[in-house]
């Protein structure tokens, strides 16, 4: 007897963006019951290919069988009457509209939204996910709010369920609870299909994977067969080092202390930083954990004087209270910041970088003389950071926006680390940037506190911190834990404490 | 008519076409549409409105020909904002301008022109209610039809799936597109809507209301309709009592003014404005500040292939 045909099979597709192949030739199976993991480096071409699975890009080339047979998905409609499911990295929900609206929304069919809500409550209690159904979508934490599309999926009863890097905004707790999901929703004959680049987690629930590197396929394996070191070189393509660490031997002064930081968010959907107190020394890479909207957007604001503190004794730089300073005093007693987001916030998207770094150099940098601009000394200094941080820009002096992410973040953070500031305080330095470049920067900020300057890395990325910090706290609901020496420390530990355990049990309560 | 009656039906007169007006920029508000040539649509409508009404002889052709005419307006803007993904606050202010000029082209011919006002439609039975009975019920099918909008809005956007998916749009149209709902198209029907009622309020304008053509006869009635959009913060049951609150001040205070009331008139003409200003800032402080804007309003959508 022949084997059963795989349950889809994408042959030899391929998707061009104008002069981009975001997909070359690309070849992916996924048997019956089978929990097939998708690998690849951001820019690989991973999400463009789930996307023609789930009809909602149409390839340029290329079959699709399902069950053997070849068939065409002309809208994601058609995709979900034949049972398949997707979760998307960056969630498809409505802040504004209930849970249950944004389950009907996705439900083809005219279904009532309080029929709906019904079937929710129901689904949600068989799997153990709880929700509940009359909630605004804003309310809702991180988790909740995957929780949702999962729920959502599992009500069309999926042959297909496609999971688009679901871990990388979860506590490791809540990661547990996806992958016992998981297990579930195999056990009851569906198949997944698990897009990630976190290596460890891949090996321990996929059976097999596909590794696409440039969009084209380099490879085919069983995951449980290989190691993270093999996996990581396939993806890309050469060995990556982790960062050099040496022990941090002896802090210095401290250079940034924080003491009873209390500030109410301006947006009406952030957090509020409560009694905030910190202190990172001369010397150290001193870590913030934490899942996404815990107030990490605050604290930076706070520190690098976007938002000012009620009180100037709050922070202190070196000992000043700078609390009431704006981010050009900041800048000019050594602080340096680089935001999270590199388009827009760090960098103005259809600036040339010789404006990008007289936007963040002003003050500092000698570019301006007599209220003019120094063309000149601004044009030497991105080729000094292009040189010392490996830019690849193309033409000389190109628009921000024109940059790869993992370029483009390069860019903004060497702006800031040429400068030999005594102070950084950096807000997601590596998110959604290659692993080239993102070793490459966080080898500069250990190099950089290792010649004498306190770095305050805020993360979401446990393993980023594991492997850079010297130190770490925990920020939850707009409060920090004590901090916590990152040698000998378990990451359960930390994963607790981003849940809310260990917190002030108002803090919970509101939580809950 | 006692003075009571005179009063409730004049500020019904009023307040209708801004009714019409607004819960129509309100449906496609809630798509994500910011539609700015709202005006402009209006206008267009009593002309054309008008015109049609004395070339047929026909008060309801003239209105049919009200409402094409502000949906044929409302095209353009859609042709330039979802198809060429232009920006809705530059195309919305070029499509007011563009119709206030259109309107006196069209319009030229019919000045002075004079028709009797629509006839009224008497419901029985409810006309004989003492005090407002007259006013609420011996009305123009204008009135009728406003009340119709609004209660039908409110059931389309809250009760059916189709007003779900149109919200929907209006708060993440990405997210919208990602679950597979034609985001431009659904835009586009609401684009429409929006200036059907422009142009049925416009024809109320030229038709019941004054009844003749005169080129600028609304007189800022659009802009007033765009602001009681947001004075609602989107829902359709404050756009009835912005309307009405706004239609009633304008009426009181004229009356306050033959009354004698020692009050420069200046003051008393602006006070419909002051009064929505002031309210509006209340309910956005009692709010804490927050928005209730649809969060993809006046963002353009241009889906990937």
């Amino acid at each position: 007897m022949l084997p059963a045909p795989p349950l889809i099979e994408a042959r030899t597709v391929v998707k061009r963006f104008g002069a981009l192949l975001a997909n070359d030739h690309v070849d992916l199976s996924v048997a019956e019951r089978e929990v097939h993991a998708l690998l690849g480096e951001n820019g690989a071409g991973k999400s463009t290919l789930v996307k023609i699975l789930y009809g909602l890009l149409q390839p340029t080339e290329g079959t699709l069988l399902w069950q053997g047979a070849p068939f065409s998905l002309r809208n994601p409609a058609e995709a979900r009457q034949r049972g398949i499911g997707m979760v998307f990295q960056h969630f498809s929900l409505f802040d504004a509209l209930t849970v249950a609206e944004n389950v009907a929304l996705a439900l083809d069919g005219n279904e009532s939204v309080a029929r709906v809500s019904d079937r929710l409550a129901e689904v949600s209690r068989a799997y153990g996910l709880p929700l509940e159904p009359g909630r605004e979508v804003w309310r809702l934490s991180v988790g909740e709010r995957q929780r949702i599309e999962i729920v959502r999926c599992l009500m069309q009863s999926p042959r297909l369920l496609i999971l688009d890097e679901p871990t990388s905004v979860l506590t490791p707790q809540e990661c547990e609870g996806l992958f016992a999901t998981l297990e579930r929703v195999k056990a009851e004959g569906c198949a997944v299909l698990y897009i990630s680049h976190k290596l460890e987690e891949v090996r321990r629930i996929c059976e097999s994977a596909t590794i696409l590197r440039h969009g084209k396929v380099v490879g085919n394996c069983d995951p449980r067969q290989e190691s993270a070191a093999s996996l990581a070189e396939m993806m890309v393509g050469s060995k990556v080092a982790p960062a050099r660490h040496d022990r941090l031997t002896t802090a210095g002064e401290v250079r940034l202390a924080v003491t009873g930081l209390s500030l109410p968010s301006p947006d009406p959907h952030g957090t509020s930083l409560r009694e905030v107190g910190l202190e990172v020394r001369a010397g150290e890479v001193f870590g913030i954990a934490g899942v996404a909207g815990n107030g990490q957007d605050e604290l930076f604001a706070a520190l690098s004087g976007e938002m000012l503190a009620e009180a100037a004794g709050t922070i202190r730089i070196d000992g000043v209270a700078t609390g009431r300073l704006g981010i050009n005093a900041r800048r000019l007693m050594g602080g340096a910041f680089v935001p999270e987001e590199r388009l827009g916030h760090a960098a103005a998207p259809a600036f040339r970088l010789s404006d990008n770094a007289l936007a963040s150099g002003h003050a500092t940098n000698g570019f301006v003389q007599r209220g003019m601009i120094d063309r000149a000394a601004t044009r030497v200094w991105v080729e000094r950071v292009v040189k010392a941080f490996d830019v690849r820009k193309g033409p000389r002096d190109p628009e921000a926006k024109a940059l790869s992410g993992g370029n483009l973040q390069k860019f903004i953070v060497g702006r800031e680390i040429l400068r030999n500031p005594r102070l950084l305080i950096v807000s997601q330095p590596t998110w959604g940037v290659d692993a080239g470049a993102a070793s490459l920067i966080r080898q500069a900020l250990i190099d950089l506190s290792r010649s004498g300057a306190a770095v305050l890395v805020i993360s979401q990325d446990l393993d980023e911190l594991f492997e850079i910090a010297d130190r770490m706290a925990v920020i939850f609901h707009g409060r920090i834990s004590s901090p916590l020496d990152t040698e000998g420390l378990r990451r359960e530990a930390v994963g607790l404490l981003m849940g809310g355990a260990g917190f002030a049990a108002d803090a919970v309560d509101e939580a809950a | 008519m006692t003075m009571f009656e005179a009063i409730l039906l004049t500020i019904i007169t009023a307040s209708t076409p801004l009714l019409i007006g607004a819960i129509g920029q309100l449906v496609c508000e809630r798509s994500g549409v910011l539609n700015l040539g709202m005006e402009g649509m209006m206008i267009m409508g009593a002309a054309c409105g008008f015109a049609a009404a004395i070339l047929s002889g026909n008060s309801y052709v003239g209105v049919l020909a009200a409402i094409l005419a502000g949906m044929a307006m409302s095209l353009i803007f859609a042709v330039l904002t979802l198809g060429l993904a232009a920006n809705q606050v530059a195309s919305g202010l070029a499509l007011s301008i563009f119709g206030l000029g259109l309107s006196g082209v069209i319009g030229a011919p019919f000045v002075g022109a004079k028709r009797d006002q629509m006839a009224k439609l008497d419901l029985p039975v409810l006309t004989d209610i003492p005090l407002i009975g007259k006013a609420l019920f011996g009305q123009d099918p204008f009135v009728y039809a406003s009340f119709a909008l609004v209660i039908g809005v409110w059931w389309f956007l809250a009760r059916t799936k189709s007003g779900l998916v149109l919200r929907a749009c209006g708060e993440n149209h990405a997210s919208a597109h990602a679950l597979g709902y034609p985001v431009l198209k659904i835009r586009l029907l609401a684009i429409l809507f929006g200036g059907g009622c422009a142009g049925l309020a416009g024809a109320y304008l030229s038709l019941v209301y004054t009844p003749f053509w005169s080129p600028g006869m609304t007189a800022g009635r659009g802009w007033i309709a765009l602001a009681i959009v947001v004075f609602a913060s989107w829902l359709p049951w404050r756009v009835l009592a912005g309307a009405y609150l706004f239609g009633g001040i304008t009426i009181l205070q004229l009356h306050a003014q033959g009354a004698g009331v020692k009050i420069p008139s200046q003051f008393m003409a602006a006070l419909p404005y002051l009064v929505t200003i002031l309210v509006l800032v209340i309910i956005m402080s009692r709010r804490g500040g927050q928005q209730a804007a649809p969060a993809s309003l006046g963002t353009p959508f241009v889906p990937d292939r």
